[in-house]
């Protein structure tokens, strides 16, 4: 199992090759609604992208109030 | 369809409704590409007749409240349907909300019945105020077998033998109380009569009928009043199917359109922008021939469907794009938010028309709607059958506050009778939008007159509901306002929040203070967050009784300071 440190390395990753963004742009704290100027719609697109690479199933609920690449990381690694 | 004229509520004719259409479809639940439930008319009978008798062996009765809490699945209408056969009073409670707001709305509502999902009970077991609850029966769906519920029941196993007693109800009964906005302390309970229902039901079918075969496709949460009526009480009383997704995940919701060849869907802006985006998407990966193929094909279609709709002529001449939604989509129907005329048009041009439609809560669910003769991407349409609107006191430019009068209006707000005397006066309910007729008696929205914000989400939000995340921040005193209402639009759309404040003497503005009110408003659930801040360098007018006086603030603000001035937070 990947430590909670490399999951949220490869979510920041995959989250910046899916919304065409560098990297460097997204912290691990930061409000991705805000730095990305997406709403819940394309957040739950991101979220089966994650779900595909890290063979999870999260319910849309678990996503309800996240705003962060963190707390989304803890959330799957919960589920790894 | 039913007579809904020979009705007199909601229970009778949806009993009737499952007896009359007793062997088709009326119901399917599917959970991302699986299917989980499949239900006739007589099926959803079968299950929903144990129910409503272990609610009457439970003492519920006539009048009593019952409130649901779940996501958009079938095991809320089958529990709806048994509150109505048992004569109760039906809440439904929004899903998105925080459990220490589902608790407050609870407790208002003085429901005597919870329904609820296990994970949202969970959350609302944990919360402090969870040792007010005075909610005395709780059935808990999904919960695993064992699972501690705090005296919660599981709902499938809550079933009785032996046939209920169906309790009739009167026009003038109490239906459901719908929480239209409030929980930040003065929650509005919309209390609706079975006569609001079953006349905006007449209204809303008359126009746009289902019929057996119909398949609508539910992703708007039921709990709100555009899906509680057109995909739960319309589909049904016209032996239609409803198909509830427990996802919103947009590939999921694209499927769900072929899988089930959906006939009609209900949408607000943010999911019909999605679905534009994904077919752009689409667009510009055909090669170029393609493209240019396609985009004849999409002229032809406006030249040959610009006077009325003419769905199958579309569908011959964009088949690829008509199979994408199942190839037998009749209309998107759109409402509950400010929708941009673009997003609507870029449907309509590809032969899917969107039909558009302004209501509110208090109204039943809606007041005015596009009947595509022709299609109109600039108004919300025509007052349905029964409805009377009319623009109070117009400007030179003929817009004025519009007025409505239907006996699909509410009855009251639930315990406030002073709020419900400012909003209906002399049986006109007054909307606080602004706007005015076209020459074709279309209706053109330019506004509001009241201090909140639509989302593009169709979610109602009042700034005294979410000014308590900022309680004890330190600076003199603060309030928030929709930007709108401080700097009136002469258009919806570009809504947001803005919160005002009013520093100490000799305080200065800096990273901590900003800091802080990111903080606190992180805490706000995304589509309810304030998007900026104004520095206002003097003290708040204030009652007698030192409450802020919102509107003169508001008028101050909006004189001295320019929108511009407003910092993004």
């Amino acid at each position: 199992m990947p430590t909670a440190e490399k999951t949220l390395d490869e979510i920041l990753t995959l989250a910046a090759a899916h919304f065409k963004v560098p990297r460097e742009k997204l912290s691990p704290d930061g409000d991705f609604f805000k730095t990305l100027g997406i709403d819940s719609l394309q957040t739950l697109d991101l979220l089966t992208k994650l779900e595909n690479h890290f063979r999870v199933e999260l319910p849309d609920y678990e996503l309800q109030g996240v705003s962060d690449f963190r707390t989304l990381a803890e959330k799957i690694q919960a589920r790894l | 369809m039913l007579d809904l004229q020979k009705y007199t509520c909601l229970g009778a004719v949806l009993r009737d409704a499952l007896e009359r259409f007793g062997s088709e479809t009326c119901l399917i639940e599917a959970d991302r590409d699986r299917e989980k439930v499949r239900l006739t008319y007589s099926d959803f009978k079968e299950i929903s007749l144990p129910l409503a008798r272990a609610l009457e062996d439970a003492e519920f009765d006539a009048g009593d409240r019952a409130a649901i809490l779940m996501t958009n699945q079938s095991k809320w209408l089958i529990s709806a349907y048994a509150i109505f056969y048992s004569g109760g009073v039906l809440v439904p409670l929004d899903y998105k909300l925080t459990a220490a707001e589902q608790l407050q709305l609870l407790e208002h509502s003085k429901a005597k019945v919870l329904v609820v999902e296990y994970h949202l009970w969970r959350a609302i077991m944990q919360a402090p105020e969870f040792h007010n609850i005075k909610t005395k029966l709780v059935l808990v769906t999904e919960a695993p077998l064992g699972a501690d519920l705090a005296g919660g029941f599981r709902w499938e196993d809550f079933k009785r033998k032996g046939a209920p007693d169906f309790v009739m109800r009167q026009r003038e009964d109490v239906a459901c109380i719908v929480y239209s906005s409030g929980t930040g302390g003065r929650p509005k309970g919309c209390v609706l009569t079975h006569e609001n229902y079953l006349e905006q039901c007449r209204a809303l079918t008359a126009w746009y009928p289902f019929w057996p075969g119909v398949r609508y496709l539910s992703i708007l949460p039921t709990n709100h009043a555009i899906d509680f009526m057109v995909g739960f009480i319309g589909p049904f009383v016209c032996g239609a199917c409803v198909v509830h997704l427990r996802t919103l995940r947009p590939e999921f919701v694209r499927d769900a359109f072929v899988r089930y060849r959906i006939t009609y869907v209900a949408l607000v802006p943010m999911i019909l922008k999605n679905l534009e985006r994904g077919l752009r998407a689409k667009f510009d990966e055909l090669p170029g021939w393609k493209r240019a193929i396609l985009n004849r094909m999409i002229g032809l279609n406006k030249m040959l469907t610009g006077g009325k709709a003419r769905v199958k002529l579309s569908r011959a001449l964009l088949p690829q794009v008509h199979r994408a939604f199942g190839g037998e989509l009749l209309a998107l129907i759109t409402g509950g938010a400010f929708m941009e005329p673009s997003a609507m048009q870029f449907f309509y041009d590809l032969g899917i028309p969107v039909v558009n439609g302004y209501g509110l809560t208090e109204a039943g669910t809606a007041l005015t709607l596009n009947d595509l003769k022709p299609f109109r991407a600039d108004t919300v349409g025509k007052p349905l059958p029964g409805v009377e609107l009319r623009v109070l006191s117009p400007n030179e430019e003929g817009i004025g506050e519009i007025a409505a009068r239907s006996k699909t209006v509410m009855s009251h707000y639930l315990d406030d009778a002073e709020m419900t005397l400012e909003t209906i006066v002399d049986g006109w309910l007054l909307t606080g939008d602004l706007g005015r007729f076209d020459e074709s008696g279309h209706l053109q929205l330019f506004g509001r007159k009241k201090n909140m914000i639509v989302t593009e989400g169709g979610k109602n939000i009042y700034p005294e509901d979410i000014e308590t995340v900022f309680d004890g921040l330190p600076v003199k005193e603060y309030c928030v306002f929709a930007a709108n209402y401080v700097w009136p639009q002469k258009e919806l759309g570009r809504e947001m929040l803005v919160i005002a404040l009013r520093l100490e003497q000799n305080q200065r503005f800096d990273s901590t203070l900003l800091g802080e009110m990111a903080t606190r408003n992180r805490r706000l659930p995304d589509f309810k967050r304030v998007g900026g801040y104004v520095i206002w360098e003097r003290d708040f007018p204030r009652t007698a009784s030192m409450k802020i006086k919102r509107q003169a603030l508001a008028e101050e603000l909006g004189k001295t300071v320019e929108r511009g001035a407003v910092v993004k937070l």
